[in-house]
């Protein structure tokens, strides 16, 4: 093959069908290369599929990606699976601590939360005049016009930030936590 | 104008910083695999790499919003895979690549060493260099910047990649190489410790005046995960204005916070009599960390609860349950890494035994004060301020015992420089340095740590079973700056054409008096040896092989921060550069 030849087949090979995909029709593409940098790396690359638009299964991909991740650092679907009902408290105890700890690394890194309404709760607030129903709940009846009188029963929780993965394609997600196998020697 | 970005290329994690004009540096979080096709971004990109085969990690699992599936992965998910793949995880590349023990350029990791059956386990797979290992995590640097800012690509900014201070010329060659292998055609070099005091001037701005005046010495003690550095820096009234000196740097010490790490899983692991697994094993060192913070914080609890879950679905029940408690956890770190120690005390080192397997040199004195207090005699200078690097130092108790044993050692008060992140200050320092050196700040001078000598063979006659006393020739005296030549004076030196030609070559760090073309015994206080320097000088025009051509020496401190020796033939019809030599060396 004429070397020039080999060096365009070279970045196909390397380029088809991966990021240009995501980018609008007609723009310019520079081939960005991490690949090129390292030995032999070309034959590490193999063919990315084509994604696929925003649906109800990227929704359920998500929801099973977040689960997988709780379940990786806190074990929370191993918990959340368990019978319970005749362990000793303190045995739930144990394992809470540690599961805690590892759900709430997964917060502190995708989320960052904080009170729909500041204030403490059990104190006297007032919900001012063109308040959100989606953000503040009216518990009993309200006469009138705001604003209300009332008592902050639970101040709601705000994601700020939310910071979630990314997610591959090709990966099944259904795969919530892969069966482990030691090897024997 | 281009940016500047600093990166740090550090033994367990690597970070990126950047800084444009006048701005303050700001670091850049990296994106990376963090869980099986999971990409998200992390302050630092833990340096490992994992090389796993299609049955061990799907190559799905490991694709990059830049790239498509892969065959191996560095960053988060590299490392904590990697715990129960041991036998696929490059670590601590960065101190195989200053290892002088093995051919650095060979693909040897993951190291095997003395243990056979890892070669099975391997079956073929995949090994590395150490500097194919360091460009892999420089290569996901720049991607994952280049995705991050695709309008300002990498490699056309410029680019300060930090070495250890006390890197050899070959490890820091080697630095360039991998960077290259990257995709940075260029790149500056600069001193760890340098770039965490320039981030503490990025952080004080104009206000680090007041904080240090002329004759001032400030120790800077890095402590990473796996690696120990000091240096010392000097504040000189030069015509009535500041300046800074970078006036000693230490060994490359292998010990870190990982090793304190692991004492405390240990300690933990004595109130627990059942066996772990490895994945339990790691959770318990993790578990020990989080409880270090706790324990050596201003405010520690009385003990410290750790519980580790059962490896199967089933929970509750299962838990390991232990604790530490605060005075056993703080004899084990602070007195048992940080004892007191006597002001001009020796680390304590191993005698080489017989058959030495080739290994990671490291250190076998765990004190930490010991090391400081021969680093510090070994120089004569005690310093008057401290800036802490790295992770392990945000412990405030390690912070207070080394500045309670300067200010015994000196006799007097030793000022605590407020640094920047101690995780970021690096990268930081790094981008902070290149806005320095477009005239945006003032520099740290210093130049070469070392001197550097080539081995000269006495003539005297040949006697069997002596080898002839060498004399090392000081080729590079200590303090050179980048971009400066040294020639020597003319010495009865020749290069055979046809042949290899091969010097041997040597480093001091105490012996700043030695100029260039100063003979010493090689063997003379300070010397210590570093692998040989040769060069084959091809057969071309009059020159046959054989012939002896009479050269003289020059050396050259690159602007990239890289020593070059060159052999200049006299008759000025020919110059050779001198190549670092990598083999492996009989220890």
């Amino acid at each position: 093959m004429h070397p020039i030849l080999a060096f365009l087949a070279f970045w196909k090979v390397l380029f088809g069908g991966k990021k240009v995909l995501a980018l609008p029709e007609g723009e310019k593409i520079e081939p960005k290369v991490v690949e090129r940098v390292v030995e032999k790396v070309t034959e590490k690359v193999i063919e990315k599929p084509a994604p696929k638009a925003n649906t109800a299964a990227n929704h359920r991909e998500g929801a099973l990606a977040l689960l997988a991740l709780l379940q990786r650092e806190g074990r929370f679907v191993d918990f959340i699976s368990e019978q319970i009902d005749g362990a000793e408290d303190a045995d739930i105890g144990a394992a809470v601590r540690a599961v805690h700890r590892g759900c709430k690394k997964v917060f502190d890194q995708i989320l960052s939360l904080e009170p729909v309404m500041p204030g403490e709760e059990e104190t006297k607030v007032s919900v001012p005049k063109g308040f959100d129903p989606a953000e503040i709940r009216l518990i009993g009846e309200a006469k009138g016009d705001a604003p209300y009188k009332g008592t902050l029963r639970h101040h709601g929780w705000r994601a700020v930030e939310t910071k979630l993965p990314s997610l591959a394609e090709g990966v099944d997600r259904t795969v919530i936590a892969p069966a482990e196998v030691e090897l024997s020697a | 104008m281009s940016r500047v970005l600093g990166i740090d290329l550090g033994t367990t994690n690597s970070a990126l910083a950047t800084a444009r004009d006048d701005q303050a540096p700001v670091a850049q979080p990296i994106a990376q695999v963090v869980g099986p096709g999971e990409i998200a971004e992390r302050p630092t990109l833990p340096s490992f790499l994992l090389l796993p085969s299609e049955n061990e990690v799907p190559p799905s699992h490991l694709q990059l919003p830049w790239s498509g599936p892969m065959r191996y992965a560095v960053g988060t998910f590299a490392r904590d895979r990697g715990a129960e793949l041991p036998h696929r995880l490059v670590a601590s590349a960065k101190s195989w690549l200053c290892n002088p023990a093995i051919d650095r350029t060979a693909q040897v990791l993951p190291f095997r060493g003395a243990q056979r059956e890892l070669d099975e386990a391997m079956q073929g797979g995949e090994r590395v260099s150490p500097v194919n290992a360091s460009a892999r995590y420089l290569a996901h640097l720049r991607a994952a910047w280049d995705d991050a800012n695709p309008d300002e690509p990498a490699d056309e900014q410029e680019v300060l990649v930090t070495v250890p201070a006390s890197f050899d010329p070959v490890a820091r060659e080697l630095t360039v190489v991998a960077a290259r292998e990257a995709g940075f055609d260029k790149v500056t070099l600069l001193e760890e410790p340098q770039a965490a005091f320039y981030a503490y001037l990025a952080a004080r701005g104009e206000a680090w005046r007041k904080d240090l005046s002329p004759g001032d010495v400030v120790l800077v003690c890095d402590l990473g995960g796996g690696t120990t550095d000091f240096s010392l820096i000097e504040v000189r009234d030069d015509g009535g204005n500041l300046t800074l000196e970078r006036i000693a740097v230490g060994d490359h010490i292998l010990l870190g916070g990982d090793n304190m790490d692991l004492a405390l899983a240990a300690l933990a692991q004595r109130g627990i009599d059942k066996q772990l697994d490895a994945l339990q094993q790691r959770a318990l060192v993790y578990a020990a960390r989080s409880a270090k913070e706790a324990l050596l914080s201003d405010a520690p609890p009385a003990s410290v609860p750790i519980s580790i879950l059962a490896r199967g679905s089933k929970l509750v029940g299962g838990t390991i349950k232990t604790k530490l408690e605060r005075e056993a956890a703080e004899a084990l770190l602070v007195d048992g890494f940080f004892p007191k120690v006597a002001a001009g005390a020796k680390a304590e080192r191993r005698r080489s035994i017989g058959l030495k397997e080739l290994g990671l040199p490291y250190a076998h004195d765990p004190a930490i004060t010991r090391h400081l207090a021969e680093f510090l005699g070994r120089f004569d200078r005690m310093p008057t301020a401290v800036l802490f690097n790295g992770g392990v130092m945000k412990a405030k108790k390690l912070q207070d015992r080394i500045v309670e044993l300067l200010r015994t050692w000196a006799g007097r008060d030793v000022t605590v420089l407020a640094g920047a992140d101690l995780d970021l200050a690096v990268a930081l320092g790094a981008a902070y340095y290149g806005q320095a050196r477009r005239g945006k700040g003032i520099r740290i001078r210093g130049g070469t740590a070392r001197a550097y000598y080539i081995g000269i063979e006495s003539a005297m006659p040949a006697i069997p079973g002596f080898a002839p006393p060498v004399k090392a020739l000081c080729v590079a005296p200590q303090g050179l700056e980048e971009g400066s030549t040294v020639e020597l004076p003319d010495d009865e030196l020749g290069v055979v054409v046809g042949e290899t030609s091969t010097f041997r070559f040597f480093a001091a760090a105490t012996r700043a008096d030695d100029t260039a073309g100063t003979l010493v015994d090689a063997d003379a206080a300070g010397i210590a040896e570093l692998d040989p320097v040769e060069k084959l000088v091809e057969v071309e025009g009059d020159r046959k092989s054989g012939d002896l051509v009479p050269v003289r020496l020059e050396a050259h401190i690159t602007e990239v921060g890289t020593l070059e020796l060159w052999c200049v033939a006299r008759d000025g019809h020919g110059r050779w550069k001198l190549e670092y030599s990598v083999r492996e060396r009989d220890a």
